[in-house]
């Protein structure tokens, strides 16, 4: 247990002490920000529209604003993931730092659970940015919390699993930018994936349920459903299984 | 302490380490010496866990390094060649690090970091990034990263590659204080490491161990045996070389002589005798004889060097007469195997 933590401390560190993390912080929350505004001017247009027109309906902050602007989040974390996990491997083995982690007296798994948990933790705090605007709509209404909290997990699920993959693909390269875009790739082709829901074909059907973006919709729609928990679950575990293999090998190969 | 038997390592395409088998007692300080790509780094990652050996076996303190690696992790400090950092960490904060990932408590960490940093003389630069550090501090903090946890065993891979003079010696005396309490192995291609902080030498060559001897053996043992070589100088108006040289190979027990230099009026000359005949005496006095001047005389002795290169199967650098020792020795290498 200290061993993962130290280990998840120290790629925290890393983050914050290079331009990354700022980088990411401040991308994430332009676009976010950019998202949030647009859905709340869309929101207060449509409440002015209504009273104007005299029909007055409930309006719902949940479904309006915050399901649409989760949704939209899932989305832009697609594409910053890979930036933050290419380092993880890829650079200790560039730089040759893999044989002091490899040559310490910890458990490979914990190696790689404690920088998984670190990108992880770095990834909360991106989506932290993303909480604060989204307490603004407390202030000034009376949105439901269940569903958003529903939607943060499915978001940190999310994240979880393509986090789990990323660090997967960076032990398979000295070269992080190879990492980075074969893991925008793969996380690319796991978002396309659902477009193939419109097929009838069996295997269009399989292939269309691996897709990342069709367990993730239920939870914007604050719905907590056990197959996508199940799904999101077993592809950290396969991440990270995989993770663990291949710096196994790595020991064989090197 | 540690102890290889029959250890080989396989890559793809090539066999890195060859059936080697040695033994290091506690204590010892080892010199690991072999050309760049003779297996020294393979052997040193053998040994520390990080890659596991094709076949054969490695233990250290009695631990097998494929059954029981973690004790045996817990038993190495492992300085790699380029020594792992992390530039953006402080050296502190680094050794800290270090030393938390090395399983030491939270609350000891930082009296070892300072023992460590102290013993390298990294008090001044502990607040500096790494990236600011210039290479001899860099590889001081390795060096504190591979001692901070006080192991049994050191190794070291190629400590003094790429330093200067002045930062060579500054780490030769740092390792030769670490000496004592711990077992060290060092590996290096520069044969003055070895005879300066080395008992005991290994020299490896594509895979293979050629000799295996303590270091004082070694250069006697290549002395005794080989023919005695002599560097000459003689002075004198109107020296022709060909003279000189003509009267010296007149000399019973001289086998060769070569004419190296020719200044002015001095001339110097390589000269090489039959295998345990000393020709020093005849020599001078054949000087004296002929009346010329008696400028120096000096044995040219086997340094490490010769005996490596000859081992390794380099040119060697003395003269060819000097490969029928160097065979011998071999044979005795292998046979220690």
């Amino acid at each position: 247990m200290t061993n993962i933590w130290v280990i998840c401390r120290k790629e925290l560190k890393s983050y914050f002490s290079s331009p990354i993390a700022y980088l990411l912080i401040t991308v994430f929350a332009v676009i976010f920000g950019y998202f949030f505004w647009r859905a709340i001017a869309y929101f207060v247009q449509a409440g002015m529209e209504m009273q104007m027109s005299g029909r007055m309906q409930p309006m719902s902050v949940n479904e309006l604003v915050i399901g649409p602007l989760l949704s939209n989040m899932s989305v832009i974390v697609l594409f910053l993931i890979p930036m933050m996990t290419m380092r993880l491997f890829a650079e200790e083995k560039n730089r040759g730092t893999i044989e002091l982690l490899l040559t310490s007296p910890i458990k490979d798994y914990e190696l790689v659970i404690g920088k998984w948990l670190g990108s992880l933790i770095m990834f909360l705090v991106i989506i932290g940015i993303s909480c604060l605007n989204i307490l603004l709509l407390f202030a000034y209404g009376r949105p439901d919390w269940k569903p958003v909290l529903a939607g943060l997990l499915g978001l940190i699920l999310q994240g979880g699993a393509i986090l789990a993959i990323g660090t997967f693909i960076s032990t398979t390269t000295k070269n992080q930018i190879i990492a980075g875009s074969v893991t925008f790739a793969v996380v690319l082709l796991l978002w396309v994936l659902s477009w193939l829901n419109f097929e009838q074909a069996a295997w269009a059907k399989v292939l269309a349920y691996c897709s990342v973006l069709s367990h993730g919709e239920s939870f914007t729609r604050g719905v907590i459903e056990l197959k996508d928990v199940v799904y999101f679950v077993s592809v950290i575990f396969l991440g990270l299984f995989l993770t663990e293999r291949s710096i196994e090998s790595l020991r064989w190969r090197a | 302490m540690i102890k290889v038997e029959g250890l080989t390592k396989r890559y793809a395409r090539h066999v890195a380490v060859d059936d080697i088998s040695f033994e290091v007692g506690k204590g010892e300080i080892v010199g690991f010496l072999g050309p760049n790509g003779a297996g020294k780094t393979t052997t040193m990652r053998v040994l520390t866990c990080f890659m596991p050996p094709t076949s054969g076996k490695a233990s250290v303190a009695g631990f097998d390094v494929l059954q029981d690696p973690f004790e045996v992790k817990k038993r190495i400090g492992y300085l790699p060649e380029t020594p792992p950092l992390y530039p953006e960490m402080e050296v502190g904060e680094y050794l800290t690090f270090v030393a938390r990932l090395k399983g030491i408590a939270a609350n000891e960490a930082a009296k070892r970091v300072d023992e460590a940093a102290g013993r390298c003389a990294l008090g001044d630069v502990k607040n500096k990034l790494i990236a600011k550090l210039s290479k001899g501090y860099r590889q001081r903090v390795g060096l504190a990263q591979a001692i901070l946890h006080n192991p049994d065993v050191l190794i070291l891979d190629e400590p003094t590659s790429g330093l200067d003079p002045k930062q060579i010696i500054e780490t030769r005396e740092l390792i030769a204080s670490l000496s004592g309490d711990h077992t060290i192995i060092l590996s290096t291609h520069i044969l003055s490491e070895v005879e300066h902080s080395c008992q005991k030498v290994l020299i490896i060559n594509r895979g293979r161990i050629v000799a295996s001897e303590s270091v004082t053996n070694l250069t006697s043992k290549m002395r005794g045996a080989g023919p005695d070589m002599v560097s000459i100088e003689v002075q004198a108006e109107h020296l022709n070389p060909a003279d000189v040289r003509q009267r010296f190979e007149q000399i019973t027990g001289v086998s060769r002589v070569e004419v190296k230099d020719t200044k002015d009026s001095a001339v110097t000359l390589e000269v090489e005798s039959l295998s345990g005949q000393s020709v020093r005496p005849l020599l001078a006095k054949a000087v004296v004889q002929a009346g010329w001047n008696l400028q120096e005389m000096r044995g040219i002795n086997m340094s490490l060097e010769d005996i490596f290169l000859q081992l390794t199967g380099g040119t060697a650098v003395a003269s060819p007469a000097l490969e029928s020792p160097a065979t011998n020795n071999s044979d005795a290498g292998e046979q220690n195997q």
